[in-house]
């Protein structure tokens, strides 16, 4: 009997706390990059988002997180509320249906009384996405191995003889054949048209012939600041915010060179499905103001996707660095920058990354 | 059960005292039912009895592990993504199957202007460029653009379509859209083996520098055979010395082969890395003692060989030897367990007793000490393979450019490129080498010879 009733008042304890969690779990779960990136928007976004709707944001890491969206909605199992993807992926997967759609006009006013669509910076909204941040593969080199002469342009990248040591990129054609043709003599604005042909192609590849045996390949966004640290590189192309954090939060003797810098967005989306699509939808809203925007770049130096959030972002986090020469969008930082071609690469993805992994393996 | 052993009780029942206990009458159970049919009936409950056991597992094998398999591999021949969504113009390439290239009839036009239409309706022109894409790169913006711009296409439409965009005049698509409007295709494997087709079918070997599938399958093979034969070389000793030291002595040495077993893979595969890369520990170590290094002196030497870098260090890690030593170390336990557990049970007096009839010790063992140990070496080598074979981890953390095997550009296809199809028939050839090579040891060795422990 005494069994009987111990387990009883068991039983409708959990009950009770189990019903008590559900009621109030409004959750919503955001997937990003991890590292420096994830905590300035744990920082900027998600912190005065609980604190001010009283909904708890669940923060998940990811290599990339458009990666799993596919697999979750085709499953039916979607976990995930809210990804903060790169530009050429939330086009490609709004294109296949696998995102809601986001009406722009639910997007709240600037502060500066411009309408949201007026306040996003051009590209920067899409069917299926609301840009919060510009941010741009540069390339960075460890101040103490050049002694003499500094690296300054994206040829100096590809000069082994001029600057000695192994160099780090990213395992990818992406960024990689913009990057190699620029420092071929290329200009910006024409390096999509002599990439589009096959002889642009040819070139690209002579070019990262040039450095090939001394490549360090890096695929997560973290290894890059860590093999430059490790001495395994002493250049190394990389996320500039991933940089910026080296250097500046843990010291680090990194530089960026801003020539050649390759610009890109990065965008919120809700995936089909969604579990907490209402909740979703209020942090994306939330998190894209022009506050939260303008605080992100106190944590990182990526640039805000609003116009109206430039004048407010001030001081790194520190209290001394100034914030505006580290951003991407800096007008000093973009004599010779190139805006990254989605359709470009939702063309020709396939094709090119296999005629690179035919090239690294050759 | 207690119903037969009812019947042989002699007079226990009134019923058992009806029967005759004449000779040549069939034997019955208590209610009169043939012991046969009786036993039989017995049987089959205890077959349903023990079936029932296991059918959670089965359940649970085939929801979580067949049929999701089985799923993905068919979507290595078959993707309706065109099909299901270009209804009009699929209906016309079954109508005209002797048209090739390029049509003339205006209303293959008709039909690929109102499908763009409704694509642009439904947003399916994503899924329909990124199908042809598949075949035809750069093809996936020519279908979004077209149907944006769809709704305002009027007859005559040919004209249209190719002055809205000359690609539309391209023989290789319209073979590729043939072929895409069937939902069965055998592209994604031609595609497999770096092979493709010509708008009238031909199959061709794509460009020397586009080829990557069948030197990443062969790479694949090789690396795993090396990988098995180090991995039986290092184990061989160590097991045999498991098997023949004293019990304290051999149980200090079973856990020191089963504590990395226990380690996390990625723990082992980062410490490596850490070790072998070339400003890591072992790098280091060779400098300091003069041997390498910008100073060193076997630097000469090495970089004759080509073993050096620029700096004089030996690269170790991220190409094939940091694939080839981590994946040794990982996979080293699944080789040690199965021959140690096989030379526990060879009696040492065997190779005591062809030692006092005269044989040498390279005899002794070679005659009498290895053979036995061969169900061992079976499973471990198989089992090594096999693992080898679908390795993906540790590849991908230190195989850089030339170490890196099938799997990793099979999550590449399925994570970077969204081709599901292409990672299917990746993968589909990967089973069936598999299974291939499982036939052939059966044939050679025999898989009743393998003991795994």
């Amino acid at each position: 009997m005494k069994l009987k009733q111990l387990l009883l008042t068991t039983a409708m304890g959990a009950a009770v706390t189990l019903g008590a969690s559900g009621a109030i779990a409004a959750e919503v779960t955001v997937m990003s990059w991890g590292g420096a990136y994830a905590k300035s928007q744990v920082e900027a976004y998600h912190k005065p988002f609980t604190a001010s709707t009283g909904v708890e944001v669940k923060s998940v890491d990811a290599d990339n997180p458009a990666k799993p969206i596919k697999a979750q909605v085709e499953a039916g199992n979607v976990s995930i509320d809210v990804a903060d993807v790169e530009f050429s992926d939330a086009v490609r997967l709004c294109d296949e249906g696998l995102l809601e759609t986001i009406d722009a006009s639910t997007l709240p006013d600037g502060t500066d009384g411009s309408s949201a669509t007026d306040d996003f910076i051009e590209g920067a909204l899409t069917d299926c996405a609301v840009a919060n941040i510009v941010w741009s593969t540069v390339y960075a080199y460890d101040t103490t191995k050049f002694s003499g002469d500094k690296p300054t342009t994206m040829a100096d990248f590809f000069n082994l003889e001029k600057f000695p040591g192994k160099r780090g990129l990213r395992k990818a054609a992406k960024a990689n054949l913009e990057m190699a043709l620029m420092a071929d003599g290329v200009a910006a604005g024409d390096v999509y048209d002599v990439l589009g042909t096959d002889a642009g192609v040819e070139r690209a590849f002579a070019k990262l012939d040039a450095i090939k045996d001394d490549v360090v390949w890096w695929e997560a966004g973290a290894q890059a600041p860590q093999i430059l640290a490790d001495g395994e590189v002493t250049m190394t192309t990389a996320y500039n915010g991933r940089i910026f954090n080296a250097a500046v939060a843990e010291d680090k003797p990194f530089e960026i060179v801003w020539d050649g810098q390759i610009l890109d967005f990065d965008l919120f989306v809700i995936p089909k499905g969604a579990p907490n699509k209402k909740e979703a939808l209020e942090f994306i809203q939330f998190s894209t103001g022009t506050k939260p925007l303008a605080e992100q770049a106190k944590w990182i130096s990526y640039g805000p996707a609003r116009k109206s959030s430039g004048p407010l972002v001030g001081k790194f986090n520190d209290g001394k660095t100034e914030m505006a020469p580290h951003m991407p969008t800096n007008a000093a930082n973009m004599g010779n920058a190139l805006v990254n071609s989605f359709e470009f690469w939702a063309d020709r993805d396939t094709e090119l990354s296999e005629r690179f992994n035919a090239w690294l393996n050759s | 059960m207690t119903d037969t052993s009812a019947a042989s009780l002699p007079g226990g029942s009134p019923m058992a005292e009806s029967l005759s206990p004449t000779v040549d009458a069939p034997l019955t159970t208590v209610d009169g039912t043939p012991l046969r049919e009786a036993l039989h009936k017995a049987e089959r409950q205890k077959r349903w009895r023990a079936f029932l056991l296991v059918v959670p597992l089965l359940l649970f094998v085939l929801i979580t592990f067949v049929t999701p398999i089985a799923k993905l591999l068919q979507q290595s021949i078959y993707n309706d993504d065109f099909s299901s969504n270009m209804p009009n113009l699929s209906q016309w390439f079954v109508e005209n199957p002797d048209s090739f290239g390029v049509p003339q009839d205006e209303a293959a036009f008709e039909a690929l202007v109102l499908d763009l239409q409704t694509a642009r309706e439904n947003r399916t022109q994503g899924q329909i460029g990124t199908r042809v894409n598949y075949d035809l790169s750069g093809s996936r913006s020519l279908f979004t653009k077209s149907a944006r711009r769809a709704a305002r296409i009027e007859a005559p439409y040919r004209e249209a379509i190719l002055d809205l965009d000359k690609r539309w005049g391209e023989d290789d698509l319209w073979g590729v859209m043939r072929r895409a409007s069937s939902a069965y295709s055998s592209s994604f494997y031609l595609k497999s083996l770096d092979l493709a087709q010509t708008p009238d079918g031909e199959i061709y070997q794509v460009d020397k520098k586009q080829q990557i599938y069948v030197d990443l399958f062969w790479r694949t093979v090789w690396m795993s055979a090396l990988i098995t034969g180090l991995c039986l070389l290092l184990a061989f000793p160590i097991a045999h010395m498991l098997a023949t030291l004293p019990l304290r002595y051999s149980n200090l040495l079973m856990i020191m082969v089963l504590l990395p077993f226990w380690t996390s893979l990625l723990v082992r595969t980062t410490s490596w890395i850490a070790l072998l890369q070339s400003q890591g520990v072992l790098n280091d170590l060779f400098v300091s003692l003069g041997l390498i290094g910008t100073e060193g002196v076997l630097t000469g030497m090495l970089d004759s060989l080509g073993m050096a870098d620029r700096e004089g260090r030996i690269p170790l890690m991220y190409n094939q030897a940091g694939t080839i030593i981590a994946m040794t170390h990982i996979l080293l336990p699944f080789m040690v367990l199965p021959l140690y557990s096989v030379m526990k049970t060879i009696p040492p007096t065997y190779m005591r007793a062809a030692r006092s009839l005269g044989a040498t010790q390279f005899t002794a063992f070679n005659k009498i000490y290895f053979p036995q140990t061969v169900p061992g070496i079976g499973a471990g080598a198989l089992l090594v393979f096999i693992l080898a074979m679908g390795y993906y981890i540790t590849p991908a953390l230190v195989g850089g450019a030339k170490g890196t095997l099938i799997s990793n550009i099979i999550a590449e296809a399925m994570l970077n490129w969204y081709n599901w199809s292409l990672a299917a028939a990746l993968g589909a050839l990967l089973l069936a080498g598999v299974l291939v090579l499982y036939w052939l040891y059966d044939r050679i060795v025999g898989i009743d010879n393998m003991k795994l422990g």
